[in-house]
């Protein structure tokens, strides 16, 4: 009886053989991607930053939907809600500071 | 109401054999996690602040070889899913082969380790050490930190190996401690992914 709900949540919100594979093949798709994107020297300095953000961010994605098994379960709110926390602060620390910088720079024509 | 009034006592039988719902410690530890963000966040921006501050010494162009940092990539991605697979062994209570994916992940991330270590003595030998300018500064401390996480990871993961030997079952406890070290570690992959977008990758551009 116990053994039922077991096998569901092994599938659920533990990750199960395919899922830790399909993430796996994502992730070396998307690794593979930003490598080949810098390597081929394939687009402008600028786009290749752009593209680099972008698989980066989907790679992350990845990572937390197939390895670290996140969800919009409510069993798993909290975790989610701490997440999108941390994620807008680290968003505004990273990129407060590159403005503020910038614009410091800019201002003391120092670059 | 009915509903909820069948539901309890089952709903209590499970909480006390777990895996319903996650344990307390596993989501404090999710909370250190979130902190730990915050301190790479902060490593980050200051890197990308002075990304560009070279001092007359070398560019990341110069000193950055990426087929080293594809290996160091596909090691840290292999050891990911090599612990999903101690994971789901786990979950089914399969003690021995446990051990034996932990094992592979350890060996894995202690190679990973040595490739850093061994990039940054040579790096250092020539005199490109942390101390040559801003930017060198800053890839010490990011790329360092990130290093030091792996390590304590691998600490982490012999004293649980060595817990778990002998006759005893896989206990409720030790499965919250493998759960922790699991998000630790898949959290670190996610770390390095910014690490070698934004460090290697672009600093190579």
């Amino acid at each position: 009886m116990t053994q039922a709900p077991t096998t569901t949540m092994t599938g659920d919100s533990h990750g199960s053989y395919p899922s830790y594979l399909i993430g796996f093949v994502l992730a070396v798709i998307l690794t593979v991607a930003s490598f080949a994107a810098v390597m081929t020297h394939a687009l402008s300095p600028g786009m290749t930053m752009a593209a680099l953000t972008v698989l980066a961010v989907v790679q992350i994605v990845v990572h937390l939907v197939f390895f670290l098994h996140m969800n919009t379960s409510t069993e798993q709110s909290w975790n989610l809600m701490c997440f999108i926390f941390a994620a807008a602060s680290v968003i505004v620390i990273i990129g407060g500071t590159i403005f503020i910088m910038h614009d410091t720079a800019i201002n003391m024509m120092s670059r | 109401m009915a509903h909820e009034a069948t539901m309890s006592p089952l709903a209590h039988a499970d909480d006390h054999h777990g895996e319903h719902h996650e344990s307390p410690n596993v989501f404090g530890f999710w909370l250190y996690l979130m902190t730990d963000c915050v301190l790479f966040g902060s490593i980050f921006a200051a890197f990308a602040v002075l990304r560009n501050q070279f001092a007359g010494g070398p560019s990341g162009k110069e000193l950055f070889d990426l087929t080293n940092v594809g290996i160091e990539t596909a090691i840290l991605l292999f050891s990911s899913i090599t612990y999903g697979f101690a994971s789901l062994n786990a979950l089914a209570k399969n003690k021995k082969m446990v051990l034996l994916w932990l094992a592979v992940t350890f060996v894995l991330g202690v190679s990973f380790v040595g490739l850093e270590l061994n990039e940054f003595s040579s790096m250092i030998a020539e005199g490109n050490g942390p101390d040559r300018s801003a930017f060198l500064s800053a890839f010490f401390t990011l790329v360092g930190t990130h290093g030091l996480h792996v390590t304590c990871g691998l600490i982490w993961m012999v004293v649980l190996m060595v817990q778990m030997m002998g006759p005893q079952d896989l206990s409720e406890r030790m499965m919250n401690k493998l759960a922790c070290l699991s998000l630790f570690w898949h959290f670190l992959d996610i770390v390095w992914i910014c690490v070698f977008s934004f460090v290697y990758l672009a600093g190579v551009m």
